[in-house]
């Protein structure tokens, strides 16, 4: 379990991360999201121990990060930010040497070594210095070198930034696999992932939690959750008449797709397509949105900036 | 628990000389250090011409090379890690902030050992020409290796102030160059005139060449020996809080 407690991290004036409170226990996959410089990666630091919070604490299974970081970090396995690791040593060098420090048994070692090499496909460039490898190997790298000991809690930051859509499809299959006994937190910034991998999601901004809920709850905040969208012909005649329903809120036209807002809770598509069929309008493209997130995320983030 | 501590440690200096060979920086480091050495022996030195059989104009030289030889093999030390992020890595690892930095040193230390060990031709080559006294040369090369301890702790600890690695190589020259002169009338010039005796006295026991020339005499004097461990143990020490600082900075 993962306990942060009123984390504040500040450089001088400037505050990094204000107050951030939350709890992970195990089964979830966080996604910490937020705009860059939101303090997704300073929250991460002090999680880890890296960094020693201004004021506030955090427990890792109980035990604090800021008065035991040792026995802590035994439990977390780690992905900083941008994946660093010694360019100079072979994949299968840094491995064993990330996987003696974690105090693996050393008759163990090689074992966890091979086992993280097939996870995440290294064994090709097992042999090979890192500094020569593709920016989607040594991510895979830092991956590896993450999961050797099999942590209880993983703490990725940013996991699949630099990896083509194959990579990244492989890594979040990787972290579904393990996610059903482990905590897993992952940054990113990449909305689809988060509907892809995360069954919880906080957003930060400006160092502050501004929301803690489900992928569904957050795409149910959405305007655009249970609207109807369709092309159709004399769109703006069909805008008009569709504004009377009772369960239309509003409509919106924009690139010649008509956009219905609901008023109620349910009901808007039954009614809409009763319109149509009475009506004979012609009608070109017909869906029920579920929500966006990137729009949420907008809204939550930049509220000033929606309209 | 002081084993697996020990062994945190050691985990960290196999990694480290793995990186040293895995790079030109060991070859350089270890030419420069031989072709210097011989340079400054047979001409600045007089080996030849002087007509006795020992090493001392082998070892006379030995504190001028490393006040800039070793700043160079000790800038990376931290600079690197944070300049490339690894140190976020490696100081999330369940080893405490001695054991990095006690690994590392020793690294870099038995490193130094090794280029001493090469120097050994050296030795063959007057034990050939003539019958030197071997303890005394014992004696030099233990001096030198704990001389080289002292300057590396120094600069580790400058290494961890900065990311930049040309800062930490002349925060590094800078500060050994002030131990190194520390007996000289030189330095002591500054304080003599207002400064009690006491502080007197003591700026001028802080001196490398001072103890390093006793130990190379072939006197090896306990308090030399101390002295050496004392500055080497301070430094690192300091090392340990920059990084803690830092941290929390």
């Amino acid at each position: 379990m993962i306990e942060a407690k009123s984390l504040c991290k500040r450089y001088g004036s400037f505050t990094a991360v204000n107050d951030l409170s939350f709890t992970v226990e195990a089964g979830q996959v966080l996604g910490f999201l937020g705009p860059n410089g939101a303090g997704k990666s300073t929250t991460m630091k002090m999680l880890t121990g890296f960094l020693t919070p201004t004021s506030g604490t955090a427990l890792i299974n109980g035990i604090d990060v800021t008065e035991n970081s040792v026995a802590a970090c035994k439990h977390i396995g780690y992905l900083p930010e941008g994946a660093p690791s010694y360019g100079e040593m072979t994949v299968q060098q840094f491995l064993a040497f990330v996987a003696r420090a974690r105090l693996i048994d050393s008759r163990e070692v090689a074992g966890h070594v091979a086992e993280a090499v097939e996870k995440l496909n290294l064994s090709a460039v097992l042999q090979q210095p890192i500094e020569t490898l593709s920016k989607g190997f040594k991510r895979r790298v830092g991956l590896a070198q993450a999961i050797i000991h099999d942590p209880q809690i993983l703490i990725l930051d940013e996991p699949t930034d630099g990896l083509d859509p194959n990579q990244k499809h492989e890594v979040r299959r990787l972290i579904q696999d393990m996610a059903r006994d482990k905590i897993i937190v992952i940054s990113t910034h990449i909305l689809e992932e988060v509907e892809a991998v995360c069954n919880r999601i906080i957003i930060i901004s400006d160092g502050k939690l501004l929301a803690d809920d489900t992928p569904h709850g957050l795409i149910a905040r959405s305007r655009y959750h249970n609207a109807v969208s369709m092309v159709v012909a004399g769109a703006e005649k069909v805008a008009s008449a569709l504004s009377e329903l009772p369960e239309v809120a509003s409509a919106e036209l924009r690139d010649g797709e008509l956009t219905l807002f609901p008023a109620g809770e349910s009901g808007l598509f039954e009614a809409v397509t009763a319109a149509i069929s009475a009506n004979q309008w012609e009608v070109l493209a017909l869906r029920l949105e579920v929500g966006r997130l990137d729009e949420v995320f907008r809204s939550i983030t930049r509220p000033e900036a929606t309209r | 628990m002081k084993g697996v501590g020990l062994n945190g440690a050691i985990n960290i200096m196999r990694r480290e000389l793995t990186g040293y060979f895995a790079t030109p920086v060991a070859y350089v480091f270890l030419v420069i250090f031989l072709v210097m050495t011989g340079i400054f022996t047979f001409y600045l030195g007089s080996f030849y011409e002087r007509g006795f059989a020992d090493l001392e104009p082998f070892f006379r030289f030995h504190p001028w090379l490393y006040l800039f030889l070793v700043p160079a093999i000790s800038m990376r030390l931290w600079a690197e890690e944070r300049r490339s992020g690894t140190i976020e890595l490696l100081l999330t690892l369940p080893l405490t902030t001695v054991d990095a930095v006690l690994g590392k040193f020793l690294a870099a230390w038995l490193f130094m050992g090794l280029a001493l060990v090469l120097t050994t031709p050296m030795w063959v080559t007057v034990n050939y020409l003539g019958s030197p006294d071997n303890g005394v040369i014992l004696a030099g090369y233990l001096g030198s290796w704990l001389m080289a301890g002292g300057f590396l702790a120094i600069g580790s600890c400058m290494s961890a102030l900065t990311r930049n690695q040309v800062v930490a190589f002349i925060l590094g020259v800078v500060i050994c160059f002030l131990f190194l002169l520390s007996g000289l009338p030189m330095v002591m010039n500054l304080f003599k005139g207002w400064a009690p005796q006491v502080i007197l006295d003591g700026i001028a026991g802080l001196s490398f060449l001072k103890h390093f020339a006793d130990i190379s005499k072939g006197v090896i004097d306990l308090r030399d020996l101390v002295y050496f461990v004392l500055v080497i143990g301070f430094w690192l020490f300091a090392n340990v809080l920059v990084l803690e600082i830092k941290k929390a900075e």
